[in-house]
């Protein structure tokens, strides 16, 4: 019979993505409530080092597919290698953050094992020996319980989501045998932006610009963000302007955020702006708009321009800060 | 070339959604009903791709009656046929449902390339295209925001977190649409009275020899049980003061000491 938790921990050049701990630790969660054990898997290319480090956050054990050939993802060879990981340890709980790969490899793993995949998903219970998932649709209008079929149950979490909790086990290293197999993409280049730039969809603070940035220049709450440690967003008029980046656009046709600290500026509300950003842990709005329909959703409101609110905020944080 | 494009009808996202009596579905009346956003994205690459390497953009699609107005909207747009699967046995379909009817249904057009949106803002699922590849066997690439086909093979630029994957693959392949491709075109006059004559052919299970039992509602693997509304936020506070420092001053006590967030 399928038991324990089997966790896959996104590594990427040799440092785990935060989401990778948040997974192990939901993970060690719901094992726990089933008096279950927890495994994870880790994939890449002289990553052994690291995976030990899994054990902190609750694994009981850690398998470590270690070649070159993993050392970038591909779909073909991660989904071959985790599918002989599955098949070999029968997992009845599945578990995935949901970043760009994980959603990439959860949904074509899902497939080939033929269950079915709570993706996206920012809550999990059990049901007895059932998986609940709570997962946001339309964009984060609506919150769906869903009810997965199939051994393993298959989630994919959102990132920023989920508590990272130390709880240190063994975490037993056990290599996996490479069988990548036919590998149909080629990586050709990698392309990195700043180091330092923390993506939207895991940063803790996000300072968001819209319309009422006026123009492209987003300094002023670029340097906000700096300040705070956070990250620039922007909303879909100033992406449209091409004031942005697409990358940057926060919404339901960009990327469903959740920080503990939203700072819209400039930004009135538009409800596909809203769905993007709605779980965010604390929002604060700036709009020389008192009508703004931004206000109803945000914590604290500042009804000012913004090009003299956010200096103000900024004089205010250097003080705080000496 | 072949090109495929795989649509989704869904509901506008300025749509206000509310939830049905069922508890588990959303109330379909008042809904203005789109061409999801992203696959919008894919029928305009499919259209430019056609323009470079000449081919025929087919648009696929799976769903009710009214889907043919969004899958119209495509072939005037440029697109060259469509197919709907409209067949009341794929009611309720969860992602590998859908993903083997539009698995047949490709097998049965034939095809280069499809192309597909990265996801469809209604259940926001992410699953079915890297699904429909898997069962094709052919490569997927997700998220991508420009693409370059040279002798068979596919070179695609993909969002990742912090940046951007360049991959090459070989034809045939299926590919996902990231914001950023592209910007779709407007369909035309001229191009809207083309598409009336354009073949439009509506498909059942059976014409696909897809078994009605292997999808739908009861074959579904991944099933919603309830929906609600996300816990409203306590309604906010406008922070008041003399002037703009005052009130900068009194967001950075409550960010500090009430959020605890800096």
């Amino acid at each position: 019979m399928a038991q324990g938790v089997l966790v896959f921990a996104e590594q990427v050049d040799g440092n785990f993505r935060k989401i990778a701990y948040e997974a192990v630790s939901e993970g060690r969660r719901l094992a726990d409530t089933l008096g279950d054990t927890v495994s994870a898997v880790v994939f890449g290319s002289g990553v052994e080092g690291i995976a030990g480090e899994l054990a902190q956050y609750g694994a009981d054990k850690i398998f470590v597919g270690d070649d070159p050939a993993l050392a970038d993802y591909t779909t073909d060879a991660y989904t071959n290698m985790l599918f002989e990981v599955v098949k070999d340890n029968d997992p009845r709980i599945l578990l995935f953050g949901a970043s760009s790969r994980g959603k990439d490899l959860s949904a074509r793993l899902a497939a080939r094992l033929g269950v079915g995949l709570a993706m996206d998903c920012i809550a999990l219970k059990l049901d007895g020996e059932k998986l609940i998932a709570t997962r946001p649709m339309y964009g984060g209008k609506v919150l769906a319980e869903v009810a997965l079929e199939g051994v393993p149950q298959m989630s994919a979490i959102r990132p920023n989501v989920m508590e990272i909790v130390q709880s240190p086990k063994a975490g037993d290293l056990e290599k996996v045998a490479i069988k990548t197999d036919v590998v149909k993409t080629r990586v050709v280049e990698k392309r990195l932006e700043v180091a330092s730039k923390i993506d939207l969809t895991e940063a803790d603070v996000i300072v968001s610009g819209g319309r009422g940035m006026g123009g492209p220049d987003f300094g002023a709450i670029e340097q906000l963000a700096e300040v705070l440690g956070g990250t620039v967003g922007a909303s879909r008029s100033a992406v449209d302007e091409g004031w942005r980046p697409h990358s940057d656009q926060v919404g339901q046709t960009g990327k469903v955020v959740s920080p503990n600290l939203y700072i819209a500026c400039g930004i009135s509300g538009a409800i596909q702006h809203l769905a993007g950003m709605g779980s965010s842990k604390y929002i604060v709005a700036i709009n020389k708009d008192p009508e703004a329909p931004i206000f109803k959703k945000a914590d604290y409101g500042i009804v000012e321009d913004l090009f003299k609110a956010v200096p103000a905020i900024m004089a205010e944080l250097k003080k705080l800060k000496g | 070339m072949d090109i495929v494009v795989l649509l989704k009808q869904v509901p506008d996202t300025e749509t206000l959604i509310q939830i049905a009596g069922d508890k588990a579905s959303i109330r379909t009346e008042d809904v203005k009903w789109v061409i999801n956003p992203y696959d919008e994205f894919a029928v305009e690459e499919a259209l430019r791709i056609k323009e470079k390497h000449a081919g025929k953009v087919i648009i696929l699609s799976m769903g009710p009656e009214r889907a043919v107005e969004s899958i119209r909207t495509a072939l005037a747009m440029g697109a060259d046929e469509g197919v709907l699967i409209d067949d009341p046995a794929t009611q309720g379909s969860d992602a590998l449902g859908t993903a083997k009817v539009l698995a047949a249904a490709l097998k049965d057009t034939g095809y280069d390339l499809v192309i597909a949106g990265q996801r469809a803002v209604d259940d926001d699922g992410y699953q079915v295209p890297a699904a429909v590849a898997e069962l094709l066997g052919i490569a997927q690439v997700s998220m991508v925001v420009k693409e370059e086909i040279t002798d068979g093979k596919i070179r695609c630029e993909c969002t990742i977190e912090g940046g951007i994957m360049v991959l090459e693959t070989d034809l045939p392949a299926l590919f996902t649409t990231q914001r950023g491709i592209n910007e779709p075109r407007y369909a035309s006059l001229p191009g809207i009275m083309k598409a009336k004559k354009k073949p439009l052919i509506k498909k059942t299970l059976a014409d696909l020899k897809v078994d009605p039992s292997e999808v739908g509602e009861a074959q579904a693997k991944c099933r919603v049980k309830s929906l609600s509304f996300p816990p409203e936020r306590s309604p906010g506070r406008i922070i008041d003061g003399e002037t703009v420092e005052a009130k900068a001053a009194q967001l950075v006590k409550l960010l500090k000491e009430e959020a605890k967030v800096i």
